[in-house]
């Protein structure tokens, strides 16, 4: 008792200094931790948001200014025929590795959630086509895709699956099945991952109990295992979706939106005109095309995010 | 058996390319360039290894460099990016202010925008703010996507300090800065490494940035170097590429060994929501 009332003393013959005392004003000290945040982020996130917005409406190539020319980028976009394919490409190659990302994932989580000897060992493995730079394994895929040296027609061809030598990147639904594949090798890893700290989550008993009470494996996992992890599938898949739907690194790497642009998505689009052929304006409409779609899925997240705190 | 075959196809696949990354950059360019239907050509082995396309790398180009900008804007972006996670993070979970909750969505909003949605008027800023062709465009720009995911990181890790630690620290005389710095930010660690080691590799990663805001061979990260300087028009350097590759690979995959229950512990709690 006495030691307190002496350091109380103490403190308030010396007031701390002033820059102190406003921070110990909860409001002022919050503003002081978040002022660096706000204004990088602001610097360069929200401002060239909007410059892009204003770029987009004016006909500025690099180095002109150009003038404002309404919607009239956008118009010109709609009724091209290789920005059709890209939105098209867009919408394919999203949905096609998000749904064998999830089961892939799934599986390959439910059986890393077992006991095993070098599980952790595993564990660590799988990860590393999601940490290793995409653009450098990408470079790896190409390489293993290539028209003349192609390990996979090696295989193939020795397995006797093929007789003749397969072009994989030369033809547009090859290219396009193709940057599938690695898109789907490269994100699996977040999905098993992500999905088996869920699966960590639901207590063995639950299925100890259904299980005495004889329902099957299948009926397990589509009645207990299931619903538990939707949760965390949801917010995984919507990660991914937005990821998925605004790359660049793959495509760029593997066909460079070839062969005659059959297989660009937005971004790579945006970047063959915007930075490729210098008109920034389109380039900076294709881009932003992409966000709607975005705005709706972040929307999605947002909400559910919500409603499973509220729960 | 159904745990077994399963488990070393998804393994086969995984580990597969790095296996033939691997193997490609170790061998000699006469047994690289050989049809995939010659005869007696068995491409998964080699038995003249040879470190030509190393040698190529550190002495026909710049690789030494790529590597060391890669390495030098990763840790700085990094940083910069943990400076400013954590006091936002401290900021949104443990202090009420007005605002406090538009804040925080707002900050997960900036954490779902990607690069490519940006990249074309962020170059004409760059351009404009003179950073253009230096580490620093990219230095700046990298926290966009890392303050963020670390500000929501240490958010979660914030959280779970209880409150009564802070107010003993407070009722014995210290201020509300030094409860932070000394009690609250030391107990949140392993998420400051967490989101430290998860920021890292991010930046290793980051490409379409590197790719437009830098022009000169000598700035750009590994990434953009080994896409743009070691293909020739139409000639790909095979074994240089794939010695590139795994040679800038290799950092990361150092970091992340080091660090393996820190990156999955982030990894998770950047999706758990």
């Amino acid at each position: 008792m006495a030691i307190s009332a002496v350091s109380d003393t103490t403190l308030r013959e010396a007031p701390p200094p002033r820059r102190h005392r406003l921070l110990e004003d909860e409001r002022w000290l919050a503003f002081v931790l978040l002022v660096p945040t706000i204004v990088l982020l602001g610097m360069f996130i929200a401002y060239p948001f909007i410059r892009g917005i204003l770029l987009s409406v004016t006909s500025s190539r690099v180095g002109m200014p150009g003038d404002f020319v309404g919607l009239a980028n956008f118009y010109k976009i709609f009724n091209d025929g290789i920005f059709r394919t890209s939105v098209y490409n867009t919408f394919l190659y999203t949905g096609v590795t998000t749904v064998f990302k999830l089961a892939l994932g799934l599986w390959l989580a439910m059986l890393l959630n077992r006991n095993f000897r070098g599980k952790a060992f595993t564990r660590a493995f799988i990860l590393l086509p999601f940490i290793i730079p995409t653009v450098l394994s990408t470079f790896a895929w190409k390489w293993m895709f290539d028209p003349t040296f192609s390990v996979l027609n090696w295989l193939l061809y020795h397995l006797g699956l093929i007789t003749g030598r397969i072009n994989w990147l030369g033809d547009p639904d090859l290219a396009m099945i193709s940057i599938i594949i690695v898109n789907i090798w490269r994100g699996v890893p977040f999905f098993a991952i992500s999905l088996l700290a869920g699966l960590q989550t639901i207590s063995p008993e639950l299925n100890e109990a259904a299980a005495i009470d004889g329902a099957k494996p299948w009926q397990r996992f589509w009645h207990i295992t299931w619903p538990l992890l939707l949760p965390v599938t949801m917010v995984v898949m919507l990660f991914s979706v937005i990821q998925t739907f605004a790359d660049f690194q793959i495509v760029y790497v593997m066909t460079g939106g070839g062969p005659a642009n059959a297989t660009h998505l937005f971004a790579t689009y945006a970047y063959q005109i915007g930075i490729g052929t210098g008109l920034l304006s389109e380039g900076a409409a294709i881009s932003l095309a992409m966000f709607p779609v975005l705005f709706l899925v972040v929307i999605i997240q947002l909400l559910y995010i919500r409603r499973v705190e509220v729960r | 058996m159904f745990f077994y075959v399963p488990m070393a196809l998804f393994l086969l696949f995984l580990l597969f390319p790095f296996y033939w990354m691997v193997i490609t950059s170790v061998r000699p360019d006469g047994e690289l360039y050989r049809p995939w239907n010659s005869v007696n050509y068995n491409p998964f082995w080699t038995w003249k290894p040879t470190l030509d396309h190393v040698r190529y790398l550190f002495e026909e180009t710049l690789f030494a460099s790529w590597l060391w900008n890669t390495t030098f804007i990763a840790l700085a972006s990094t940083a910069i990016s943990l400076v400013c996670g954590v006091f936002a993070g401290y900021a949104l979970s443990r202090l009420n202010f007005p605002f406090a909750g538009s804040l925080g969505t707002g900050i997960f909003i900036t954490y779902l925008v990607p690069q490519t949605l940006l990249f074309i008027p962020l170059a004409e800023i760059i351009r404009n703010y003179r950073l253009g062709d230096t580490p620093w465009s990219l230095i700046l720009t990298y926290p966009t996507f890392l303050i963020p995911f670390c500000t929501w990181l240490m958010m979660g890790y914030f959280k779970a300090v209880p409150k009564e630690l802070e107010e003993c620290a407070r009722i014995d005389g210290a201020s509300r800065w030094q409860a932070m710095l000394y009690i609250v930010i030391p107990v949140a660690i392993p998420g400051i490494l967490s989101a430290g080691i998860f920021a890292f590799t991010l930046s290793w990663n980051e490409f379409i940035y590197a790719l437009v805001f830098l022009s000169s061979p000598e700035q750009k990260t590994v990434p953009v170097g080994v896409t743009s300087e070691l293909i020739r028009g139409d000639v790909f350097y095979w074994g240089p590429l794939m010695a590139g590759a795994l040679l800038g690979s290799i950092p990361v995959a150092i970091a992340y060994s080091f660090f393996v229950e820190h990156y999955v512990a982030g990894l998770t709690g950047s999706v758990k929501g």
